[in-house]
């Protein structure tokens, strides 16, 4: 841990978190009857020990009654709408070694390495505001030395000339450089524990200050304590077993609701799909998992949004959008430049199996019932203060 | 001549069901919610629609200026200031300067913040504005805003989408009682009869949003809301509010005297 910073580990989630141990939570999931799933359907605030029974096997052979109560809490709190977000890569560049992920230095993929320009940041906006997106997330590896907070405040206050809303999704910050994106314009912070299982998350993540995991686990809520109005967080699918991450995600959430009452929490859903080579997907999780775990998280969590990106297949996701889905992401790249300047020379994070241009994804979107969202905040938001 | 109307700032309307934009699956469900409703005051959130692009925007295209006051809403608005350039910035993009004032600064229950909606109100007519803030049910709020100028006060029935119907009911009646600006029964309303409710109690008008947007037929139950406001604006009308919630059959207290 950096000397000089507080420690994380007696504050914040990391505390709550040790009070759920996984013998505990694997306690209330093996002894979770039909009968406690029942009841959790029936809650008006389902309880870490309902969650567990909506995690449970039992609950595994009810999903359609899930599914219905599952979306109309969905559509009572957020309407029959699908907010439409776009990723924009600035860096592939990464010190950390995470053996799961295409830019880690050791994942023997190949590719150029790239780290965008103004001018080319400019470029890939301008592509992607043609598109009609007002909803932008801007990503970059791990790495402080090529990518430092100077240069994301750059890109954030580059960006919000063309989006009203901007996020982002970069290596863990201290409150400080969260506070000063936000001053610039930044909305929302996406930022992923991966797994919240120590072991695998000290096992899969080899380098950098990645390896710190208090520290990452307290991210998310300095960005909120920093003044980002959308905190977004999600495990891996397939490091470590679902049911557990699942659970640690969702008591997360929890927890940021009231910790950070002002920002709107969001959970990811990203299942690990093409992974480099000497990463052996231990937890792989199947369509019927998936669901499971989104219906389950929506019972416990009526008013948090749910992101589902282009990781998944234009099938399934069409099938999820009435399933509790609040924001989806269309026509992405995950290559720096990808849009706009650079094609398959350049590495990319993952493959995207929803290769769908946005206005398909759109269209997809009404045909199942919904209204695309391009547009839900503003920019008088956030500009100084009169 | 309008017969019985709700008179907010000078103008009056022939409609006492106001309804909001948000959550509706396409234009054309919106479209037929608004036309057999009826409403003739249609709230959009600044947030969600763009000014900039009306003809494309999916609430926007399908609200007609001659039928419908467009009321735009500060809903996102965490502090007093944000509302104000919301409200502000709808101004200049030409829409009237009447502002839902919604200050609801966490997102999971969506409720009021009584200090900032005071204070942003004060600034707004200040500057001119309509104002009709959308407040917890709190009869003493409700007055310090009817002081300071409100055209209205809009209080909850119950949070936001929450279907739950008029919770707060007995603060609902205080701040009817007191109130000498237009009391607008604002969220929470998930069924007619919770509209009729409202109404009956004496409330001038209704806001609803998640309960047409969310129906299987929009039109349906835009018609089925619009007539519950006339019933039970009918049954205040007709003395209901003057009934007590216990008979008093005889006079045990003061039979001596006949």
């Amino acid at each position: 841990m950096d000397p000089g910073k507080r420690p994380q580990t007696d504050v914040g989630f990391f505390k709550e978190l040790e009070a759920w141990p996984q013998e505990r939570i694997r306690g209330l999931i093996r002894k979770a009857t039909s009968q406690d799933v029942t009841r959790a359907f029936e809650r008006e605030r389902c309880s870490p020990e309902d969650l567990a029974a909506l995690l449970s096997p039992p609950a595994a052979s009810r999903l359609e009654e899930m599914a219905r109560l599952a979306q109309a809490l969905t559509r009572r709190h957020f309407g029959r709408t699908m907010g439409l977000y776009v990723p924009l890569y600035l860096s592939n560049v990464c010190t950390a070694d995470c053996t799961y992920c295409g830019y880690a230095a050791r994942s023997g993929s190949r590719g150029a390495r790239r780290t965008l320009t103004r001018a080319e940041i400019r470029a890939e906006c301008e592509v992607l505001a043609g598109h009609g997106f007002q909803s932008v997330l801007l990503l970059c590896g791990d790495a402080p030395k090529t990518a430092p907070v100077n240069y994301l405040a750059e890109a954030v206050a580059l960006a919000r000339r063309y989006f009203v809303s901007v996020s982002v999704e970069v290596y863990a910050l201290d409150e400080a450089d969260y506070r000063r994106l936000v001053a610039l314009g930044l909305e929302g912070v996406t930022l992923y524990m991966e797994t919240y299982h120590r072991e695998t998350y000290s096992q899969v993540h080899l380098r950098g200050k990645k390896r710190d995991f208090a520290y990452r686990l307290g991210a998310i809520e300095r960005a909120g304590r920093a003044g980002a109005r959308r905190l977004s967080i999600g495990a891996l699918l397939g490091l470590a077993d679902w049911r557990l991450d699942g659970f640690w995600t969702a008591l997360h959430a929890r927890y940021l609701q009231k910790e950070c009452w002002q920002s709107a929490i969001a959970v990811s859903f990203p299942r690990l799909r093409n992974v480099p080579r000497r990463h052996a997907l231990r937890h792989p999780l199947s369509d019927r998992e998936l669901v499971q775990l989104m219906l389950a998280l929506r019972l416990f969590l009526p008013e948090v949004g749910f992101n589902l990106s282009t990781r998944e297949r234009p099938s399934l996701r069409d099938r999820l959008i009435p399933l509790g889905v609040t924001m989806m992401s269309a026509g992405s790249s995950t290559r720096p430049g990808g849009y706009a300047h650079y094609g398959e020379e350049t590495l990319a994070q993952f493959e995207i199996e929803d290769r769908r241009s946005p206005a398909e994804v759109a269209q997809a979107i009404r045909r199942a019932g919904y209204d695309p969202v391009w547009k839900d905040f503003d920019r008088a938001f956030d500009e100084a203060p009169t | 001549m309008i017969k019985d109307p709700l008179i907010i700032a000078g103008r009056s309307f022939r409609s006492r069901l106001m309804v909001g934009t948000g959550k509706f699956p396409s234009a054309e469900a919106l479209r037929a919610a608004l036309q057999s409703s009826r409403a003739e005051i249609v709230t959009v959130a600044l947030r969600r629609v763009d000014l900039s692009q009306p003809q494309v925007d999916s609430i926007l295209s399908v609200l007609n200026p001659a039928e419908h006051l467009i009321l735009p809403n500060t809903s996102g608005a965490r502090t007093a200031d944000e509302a104000v350039r919301l409200a502000r910035m709808a101004r200049a993009m030409g829409l009237i300067p009447w502002v839902k004032l919604e200050l609801t600064p966490e997102p999971k229950y969506l409720l009021p913040d009584p200090v900032e909606t005071l204070k942003a109100a004060e600034m707004l007519i200040k500057e001119g504005f309509v104002v009709l803030p959308y407040i917890q049910a709190d009869p003493v709020l409700a007055k310090r805003l009817e002081e300071i100028g409100t055209a209205t006060v809009m209080p909850l029935g119950a949070p936001i989408g929450s279907n739950r119907g008029v919770r707060t009911r007995d603060m609902i009646r205080i701040i009817i009682e007191q109130s000498k600006v237009p009391v607008v029964v604002d969220a929470g309303l998930g069924a007619p009869s919770h509209a009729a409710e409202a109404m009956e109690l004496g409330a001038d008008a209704v806001l609803v949003n998640t309960a047409l947007a969310d129906a299987q037929d929009h039109a349906a139950m835009a018609k089925a809301f619009a007539l519950a406001v006339e019933a039970g604006r009918m049954a205040y009308r007709s003395g209901l509010g003057q009934m007590r919630e216990t008979a008093a059959a005889s006079s045990p207290l003061t039979g001596f005297l006949e």
